[in-house]
């Protein structure tokens, strides 16, 4: 037997430990992306006619769970803990199983963590919806639902590092080090903050820094390095070459976090809290140029002399559309935290651009660039169509471009319309906004066309309709172009 | 960096030093502040809500008020947040000292409210902007809490409390719009909303 062969079996192997588990949290993470799109998309619409779906459709009842104030936190909380935490938790478990070479032991453990985090969100989103959220930005879901969801992750890092710790000798990848990072700093955060928050509450302008501490971490210290090691390990697998430096990969790794764990502050600029706490996030929030240029440069490298590759491979073109997404939200991102900036940027739509440009162009199209990849070596079959990734692909892309350009620069007119005490709040600014939020409901219903044609194709995946034969499936096959 | 405690000893320890800069010394430094007392008068800043008050900022975080409208005022050389009038001076970390959590807010796609109280201090406007924005703003982009009112067969004289709406909101003939006890509760609290009074750190402009 060649030992190519048995690398392969092994590989199969450890894909088929993880089919249950990994699957779940990829069915339960694209229920939840559909959900908190709809909760997106009413928002949206709910902004520019405030009257749209305020009755219970075909009665004469004012509903709260119908509110705008009430779908808005619904949308951010299935999104955020929903789809980005559990598509991430999934891909967090099949990487590690991959990079530790070793089989996940037990998967059953993991398929209920699974469970009971999707019960948690659940009861979490109806808690909000029926007015039991805490309007804590970040952190809306009432505190039991907390305790559910520490439960369930401290199962599933406990298995993570289990797996890291009988590892096969070798080296240790790029990858893990920002997996078992995420694994160890979330938990340290979440509970952090619920405890100074929900539980033991302390006083109020101490609350508003732990909020934004978690809030900016939950992006930097959770969704960040899920996303970046997802791209440090599909962009080399897809080309077939190694990362371009080790020494890049570490220098950027250690100095984020170094330095993203001090931002938070920078998102009270103006506000009561004293001006150190302020400055210290500031300063961190314009060091973080550092771990994303280099990053950025490692990717760009690796890629280098293989860019011809995004227009076949599905993966490789979600992957890069969220990585050079990443230092694009970056560099926005320290940008905002310079008080000059800020003054303009804080309070306004600009902000909600920058995080879709972070929590969506980033993190959520590499999630899709992972699942395109991972799937098919879990239900041993390929994508159906690749006109339905196309349309995926050029819809999510589109409507995200849309969102961003349209929310920038309906944010940045009416900063500077708040900054001038001559136009009145009401009509004016108000009116000047409307176009864009308009605008903003017409990127979310090309998002939703993306998700509908996704969501419809990996379901096809998951009854076995996949494509039995043949390669992977691709955008173009790259003969009909040579030939 | 292949050994497992070498790579924890980096989380634990970069993670940590945030850990203490960012919530330990806030919570040390200015977690345990006092209110403002006047020797002469007695009187107490901040100002601690009344019961009713604070079950009005529960149904405000219940309805999510914040994601459109703040609760900070920035030191003029931040904005021209007091120049619009929403507040005479910066607010400060003593003034949130009962609030448990603050609701600072991130957005202004509404007003800021930290003043609110002071502004519009009527009941009865905050009721019918709360039933239906648009009678009073017609522009307005402010989705309406009817959820929090009912609307009843007038039994008898009519409820002093009754809103007094104009043509296209009011209710058919023979009935009235309400408010409910969380809609009065709401009221309280936006009513509360006045922090116009001075303290050593943020003293009132000379007048």
């Amino acid at each position: 037997m060649m030992p190519g062969d048995n690398d392969a079996q092994e590989r199969a192997e450890i894909d088929a430990s993880c089919r249950g588990p990994v699957l779940l949290f990829f069915a339960s993470a694209v229920f939840w992306l559909l959900a908190g799109t709809l909760f997106g998309l009413v928002s949206s619409l709910k902004l520019h006619n405030p009257y749209f779906l305020l009755k219970l459709p075909f009665t004469d009842i004012y509903l709260g769970a119908l509110n705008f104030g009430r779908v808005r936190p619904a949308h951010l909380n299935a999104v955020a803990y929903g789809w980005a935490s559990v598509v991430g938790l999934g891909v967090c478990i099949w990487l590690m199983a991959r990079l530790c070479r070793v089989r996940l032991r037990y998967p059953g453990v993991v398929c209920a963590a699974g469970v009971l985090w999707n019960v948690g969100v659940l009861s979490g989103i109806i808690s909000i919806l029926l007015g039991h959220g805490t309007s804590v930005e970040w952190m809306e879901f009432p505190s039991y639902v907390t305790f559910i969801l520490f439960v369930s992750y401290a199962m599933i890092s406990v298995w993570a590092v289990d797996m890291f710790v009988h590892r096969k000798p070798g080296h240790v990848y790029v990858s893990q080090w920002y997996l078992m990072a995420a694994l160890f700093w979330f938990p340290w955060l979440y509970g952090t903050a619920n405890i100074l928050i929900n539980i033991t509450p302390v006083q109020g302008a101490v609350e508003g820094i732990v909020n934004w501490w978690f809030g900016h971490n939950a992006l930097g210290l959770w969704f960040t390095p899920i996303g970046i090691a997802s791209a440090y390990y599909f962009i080399p697998k897809v080309i077939g070459r190694p990362v371009h430096s080790y020494y890049l990969s570490a220098f950027g790794f250690w100095s984020l976090a170094l330095f993203y764990s001090w931002n938070g502050g920078h998102h009270l600029i103006g506000g009561p809290i004293p001006a150190w706490v302020i400055t210290a996030s500031v300063v961190a929030s314009i060091m973080m140029i550092i771990p994303v240029v280099v990053t950025a440069i490692n990717h760009h490298m690796t890629l280098r002399g293989h860019f011809e590759m995004l227009k076949y491979s599905p993966t490789l073109r979600f992957v890069v559309f969220g990585a050079m997404s990443y230092t694009l939200a970056s560099l926005q991102g320290s940008s905002m935290a310079i008080r000059s900036v800020n003054k303009i940027t804080h309070f306004t739509h600009y902000t909600i651009g920058h995080s879709h440009l972070g929590l969506y162009a980033f993190y959520t199209m590499i999630m899709f660039g992972a699942m395109y990849y991972i799937v098919p070596r879990l239900t041993g079959s390929e994508w159906r169509s690749s006109v339905l990734i196309k349309i995926h692909f050029w819809a999510c892309a589109y409507g995200i471009i849309t969102m961003v350009v349209v929310l920038s620069i309906g944010g940045l007119i009416q900063g500077f319309m708040l900054n001038d005490p001559k136009i009145p709040f009401y009509p004016n600014i108000i009116n000047a906004t409307k176009p864009y939020l308009i605008g903003r409901s017409v990127s979310g219903i090309m998002l939703t066309v993306g998700h509908l044609a996704f969501a419809y194709h990996f379901l096809l995946m998951l009854v076995g309709m996949g494509r039995d034969s043949g390669g992977p499936t691709l955008f173009n096959q790259p003969q009909e172009e040579n030939s | 960096m292949n050994r497992l405690t070498t790579l924890f000893l980096g989380f634990f320890v970069t993670f940590l030093f945030a850990w203490l800069g960012l919530v330990i010394i806030p919570l040390i430094s200015f977690g345990q502040l006092e209110p403002q007392v006047n020797p002469d008068t007695g009187e107490s800043y901040p100002v601690v809500r009344s019961g009713l008050a604070e079950r009005g900022k529960q149904v405000y975080q219940a309805s999510g008020c914040i994601y459109c409208h703040s609760q900070q005022v920035r030191p003029a050389s931040g904005g021209s947040d007091i120049e619009r009038g929403w507040g005479p001076r910066r607010t400060v970390a003593r003034d949130y000292m009962y609030d448990k959590p603050p609701l600072l807010g991130t957005s202004r796609t509404g007003p800021d409210l930290s003043n609110i109280g002071h502004r519009q201090p009527s009941a009865k406007w905050h009721h019918q902007h709360l039933y239906a924005p648009q009678s009073i703003s017609p522009d307005s982009i402010m989705a309406p809490y009817r959820y929090l009112y009912e609307t009843r067969r007038i039994q008898g004289a009519p409820s002093p409390d009754a809103l007094e709406l104009p043509a296209p909101y009011a209710p058919a003939p023979g009935y009235e719009v309400v408010p409910t006890e969380e809609a009065k509760a709401l009221v309280a609290y936006l009513q509360s909303l006045d922090h116009t009074y001075a303290l050593p750190e943020a003293p009132l402009p000379k007048e």
